[in-house]
């Protein structure tokens, strides 16, 4: 047990364990202090010291955020002393910081507002330093646009990449008044080793870091009487949405949200969960296809364990980092492009519409989608297979740009077709989903059996550690699959590029010998995704992930081969998992990209 | 003192020195002999700061790690001061061995001298040097390695933990303190790390003895310091003086009969003005230093000197932390606009507010010591600021 540290903060005392810093130990005591440069998911850096307190005995105000407690310690939260300090501190940010804040994207959502509204900075202190910089907007990348201007330089977005992601496409470059937060040799955010998973947006306090949003283009074509505007929703979206339009984290809000997407003029509100069951059906027959070539043919040039490919945030970071596992991959496109090329394919000529004329909207928990969209190996239907991609954010401001009281909304069900959802596609949106849902069919295409989980819970994939091993032992097969008798499958899940590296240096170095890996870019997988509502926190993606286990278990129908959508996709269009067909259209291959 | 010279001593730059000796016969004493002789010298750092050199060996020495590291300090950017270069120049063997006796009471197995990018040129000498050292040392029984590590050129990589980030490869950006570099230094383990003049009195209290430097100077102020002297003075230079003298007994000596102002300590020291010269004590019950001594006389324009160190530290600045970053920047654009007219001569008062805000709120010494020169500049010469 840790020993016990007594201190004394603002006249009440507190006992506290060794380790814990002033601001841990003031949060106890329900004592608020103001940060910016802190967040609960990185490291402390004690920059920006606008959390300073006075410390009986010491000559400095320390960082609370970085500052130990100790035995006796007597800590003053809100002294004269503070106070100026706090001002001045919050001044000098607002100096450096271009705060034309009535037309900043993150007006309403900014730490620094908050701050200097809480310190009610009315007259600029000191002189403006924006104009003295020459600041110009990286807005190449087509999802994320980053302003120096608005950057503070608290380095959450630094660390943030290399902590979490390991990429450290951003980093720290010159000093003194030149300090900025750039990339390799200042190249545009496009060019460089950056996922786009929008980690950094996530958490940048300001304005610096925003998701590149496509509001007025889906507007216009919502408003274009010639278009027919489709729109698919990804599982992570409906168990997040209701932050942004004041619900507490963890509600579910399915159906409010189709609703909504109605009012709001789509022509057709769809659910990218059939195209979640569909990815399942593809890539767990493509992982038994493997494993038969492996087993039973003994075919060398097979490739093992297979990558999920949902996440393109994960997509980019193996394109760059692990290049020559770019085999590993599973062929599959991801959930979005699947749908995206279904939609001017399978749906148009269903609905006898002119794939021309359909614009086809995302809303997805992710900034990296945004460029997926925009690869050139997405547009197997003849057309950009996805116009548009929206976060949850965008879709939480088109809500209520459209005056819609969202939580008055009755519920309603998603179009069909391509609207049909089962508990397994909606558990993509949790780190471990696709691994379970795969592992739901796969089972149970081997075997006739469902997988001997209680309630098909498949709890050792499931939760928020950053790499997770399960294995499942395949007995009693059906006759054609009769190789895999025995055979224990073993998995690996892992989110956050961080986690992903440790699972693509086990592979490497030969000591991971799984068969199935599942990778998602961000913590927590979707539902922690860069373009989730802000602030997230580990507590935050944990009720987004109980939200989406209550989603799966409260649906009739929870094994994706049981969709009866992708059932009659089979029959009518595609005809047999990964055959002809499916190989146009929901199939791909990526190519090495250079790290620098 | 009383009289009114000022006391020149000669105890480290002497070339007559047996290395060998000296390290054998410290050798032979134990560690807690050693570190009490350091103590009752009364030595304290002599980078600036003054932290008590016996005390940081002691506080390492007593760490249960394995691993610990001696590291000297050689990155002297402070502006105006180029002692360290004359005594690594002239007295390396000196530097080395306090080094070395430092080794032995910590019980660390390598040291690294961190050079500063702009002494480059001294590297291939010491270099030399360092390979008869290692020999000496072998020859005393004792397998402790240096290995010289080259700076690149930022002030601020002097600031110890910033200087521990530089060596591992890392931007020079000081880290969070505690823990302090005798818990959590190089490579995270305990470091003792000394300017080059510390370690060479280090070395020096062991050849002649606690007793001779500390008949030396003032109680609180002990032995004998190397100065860098520069500006409008006749007589430019390096000089080893007692400590305890007035900065008038200084400027008897060294200015050049007009002298205005002594900057003591640098860029990030005090500013004494002609009408203080007589009360203010050089040393730690007055203005302390690392060396720098900046003689002005009345043809300086004292905001010309405050804005080109102002301009010094919004450059060095290492950018991490809002009050040092941005605080050097609005300091730096407001005296300017106070001297153009733009903003009212009242906006100095709120610049000396801020000025004390860094003084307490920034992360390390840097951003903490810009108000130094600031406070002592615009409080003596607040006229030469407006008109």
């Amino acid at each position: 047990m840790a020993k016990k540290i007594n201190l004394i903060i603002d006249g009440i005392p507190v006992t506290v364990d060794e380790g814990t810093t002033i601001l841990q130990a003031a949060k106890q005591l329900n004592i608020h202090i103001p940060t910016l440069c802190y967040h609960d998911d990185l490291c402390i850096a004690g920059n920006c010291r606008v959390c300073v307190v006075e410390m009986k005995g010491a000559r400095t105000l320390p960082a609370s955020c970085a500052m130990p407690v100790a035995e006796g310690m007597e800590v003053m939260t809100n002294t004269i002393k503070v106070r100026t300090a706090r001002k001045h501190i919050i001044d000098l940010l607002l100096s450096e910081h271009n705060a034309k804040c009535t037309t900043c994207y993150k007006n309403g959502n900014c730490e620094l507002q908050n701050l200097a509204s809480e310190y009610k900075i009315s007259e600029p202190m000191f002189i403006d330093l924006v104009p003295h910089k020459n600041y110009q907007m990286d807005a190449y990348s087509p999802s994320i646009i980053k302003d120096d201007s608005k950057c503070i330089r608290c380095q959450r977005c630094v660390r943030t990449c290399e902590e979490l992601q390991h990429v450290s496409a951003l980093g720290v470059a010159y000093k003194g008044e030149k300090m900025k937060i750039s990339t390799f040799f200042e190249n545009p955010m496009f060019e460089v080793v950056c996922t786009n998973c929008g980690q950094c947006v996530n958490r940048c306090p300001t304005g610096a870091l925003i998701e590149r949003n496509y509001l007025d283009e889906v507007w216009d074509a919502i408003y274009n009487p010639d278009k027919h505007v489709v729109v698919q929703t990804a599982p992570a979206v409906r168990v997040a949405l209701g932050e942004d339009l004041g619900l507490a984290p963890g509600e579910i809000v399915t159906g409010k949200m189709v609703s909504a997407l109605r009012r709001l003029g789509f022509d057709s509100v769809l659910d990218t969960d059939f195209t979640a069951d569909l990815t399942i059906m593809e890539e767990g027959f493509e992982l038994l296809g493997r494993l038969k070539k492996a087993l039973v043919d003994k075919d060398t040039s097979v490739k093992l364990p297979m990558a999920t490919s949902c996440s393109p945030g994960w997509i980019k970071f193996i394109e760059h980092t692990y290049p020559e596992y770019l085999d590993n991959l599973s062929t599959c496109k991801s959930p979005q492009q699947m749908f995206g090329a279904l939609v001017k394919t399978y749906y148009a000529k269903k609905r006898n519409i002119d794939p021309a004329k359909i614009v086809s909207v995302s809303i997805m928990p992710c900034t990296a989608k945004k460029f997926e969209a925009d690869r050139p190996e997405m547009r197997s239907s003849g057309y950009k297979d996805v116009d548009y991609v929206l976060t949850t954010r965008e879709l939480a401001i088109m809500i209520k740009q459209a005056g819609i009281e969202f939580n008055a909304l009755s519920e309603s069900h998603c179009d069909s077709i391509m609207g049909d959802s089962t508990g397994a596609a909606v558990i993509f949106g949790a780190t471990g989903g696709v691994m379970e849902a795969a592992l739901r069919t796969a089972y149970e295409v081997v075997t006739g059996r469902e997988v001997p989980f209680d309630g098909l819970n498949i709890t050792p994939v499931r939760g928020m550690d950053g790499v997770r091993e399960a294995s499942v032992k395949i007995e009693n097969t059906v006759p054609e699959w009769k190789f895999l008798e025995g055979a224990v499958l073993k998995t690996v899940v892992a989110h956050g590029l961080t986690n992903a590296k440790k699972v693509m240096d086990a592979v490497k170095s030969g000591k991971g010998d799984w068969h199935f890996i599942e990778i998602m870019a961000c913590p927590g997988g979707c539902i922690g995704g860069g373009g989730q509502p802000i602030p997230t926190n580990a507590e935050i993606r944990q009720k987004r992930a109980e939200a989406i286990y209550r989603e799966d278990a409260g649906m009739k129908i929870r094994k994706s081969h049981e969709n009866p959508e992708v059932v009659a996709i089979y029959k009518e269009f595609l005809h047999e998992p990964n055959g002809h067909k499916s190989h146009e259209l929901l199939h791909t291959h990526y190519k090495e990209r250079q790290r620098y | 003192m009383s009289n009114n010279f000022l006391r020149r001593v000669d105890l480290i730059f002497d070339q007559d020195c047996n290395l060998k000796d000296i390290l054998k016969s410290t050798y032979q004493r134990n560690n807690d002999e050693i570190i009490n002789e350091l103590l009752e010298s009364g030595l304290k750092g002599r980078g600036g700061a003054g932290f008590p050199t016996a005390l940081k060996w002691k506080f390492t020495s007593e760490q249960p790690e394995p691993d610990k590291y001696v590291v000297c300090n050689a990155d002297e950017g402070e502006p105006g001061t180029f002692k360290d270069r004359e005594i690594l120049f002239k007295v390396p063997l000196k530097v080395f061995g306090g080094m070395a006796i430092c080794a032995k009471v910590i019980n660390a197995k390598e040291g690294f001298l961190y050079l500063r990018g702009e002494y480059r040129f001294l590297l291939p000498e010491l270099e030399k040097q360092l390979d008869s050292f290692h020999a000496t040392l072998k020859e005393v029984g004792s397998d402790f390695k240096i290995r010289i590590i080259m700076g690149s050129g930022a002030y601020i990589c002097g600031e110890e933990s910033a200087l521990f980030e530089s060596m591992e490869g890392d931007r020079g950006e000081p880290r969070n303190k505690p823990p302090y570099p005798t818990v959590s230094g190089f490579r995270k383990k305990p470091t003792v790390i000394n300017n080059v003049e510390t370690l060479v009195y280090s070395f020096m209290i062991f050849r002649y003895g606690a007793r001779k430097f500390k008949e030396l100077g003032t109680a609180d102020s002990r032995g004998s310091k190397v100065f860098s002297i520069s500006g409008d003075t006749p007589k430019p230079g390096i000089y080893e003086l007692e400590l305890g003298m007035t900065v008038e007994q200084f400027v008897d000596e060294l200015g050049d009969g007009d002298t205005k102002a002594v900057q003591v300590g640098g860029a990030s020291g005090f500013c004494v003005p002609r009408k203080k010269f007589k009360d203010t004590i050089i040393g730690f019950e007055g203005v302390p230093t690392g060396g720098s001594m900046m003689l002005f006389n009345s043809s300086r324009s004292m905001y010309n000197v405050l804005k080109n160190y102002l301009e010094f530290f919004e450059e060095e600045s290492c950018g991490q932390c809002t009050p040092c970053r941005v605080g050097c920047q609005q300091l730096k654009l407001g005296i300017e606009a106070v001297k153009k007219g733009e903003r009212h001569t009242a906006y100095l008062e709120q610049l000396q507010k801020l000025a004390q805000t860094m003084k307490i709120t920034a992360k390390c010494g840097l951003g903490q010591s810009v108000a130094n020169s600031f406070f002592s500049i615009v409080e003596n010469f607040k006229e030469e600021m407006i008109y």
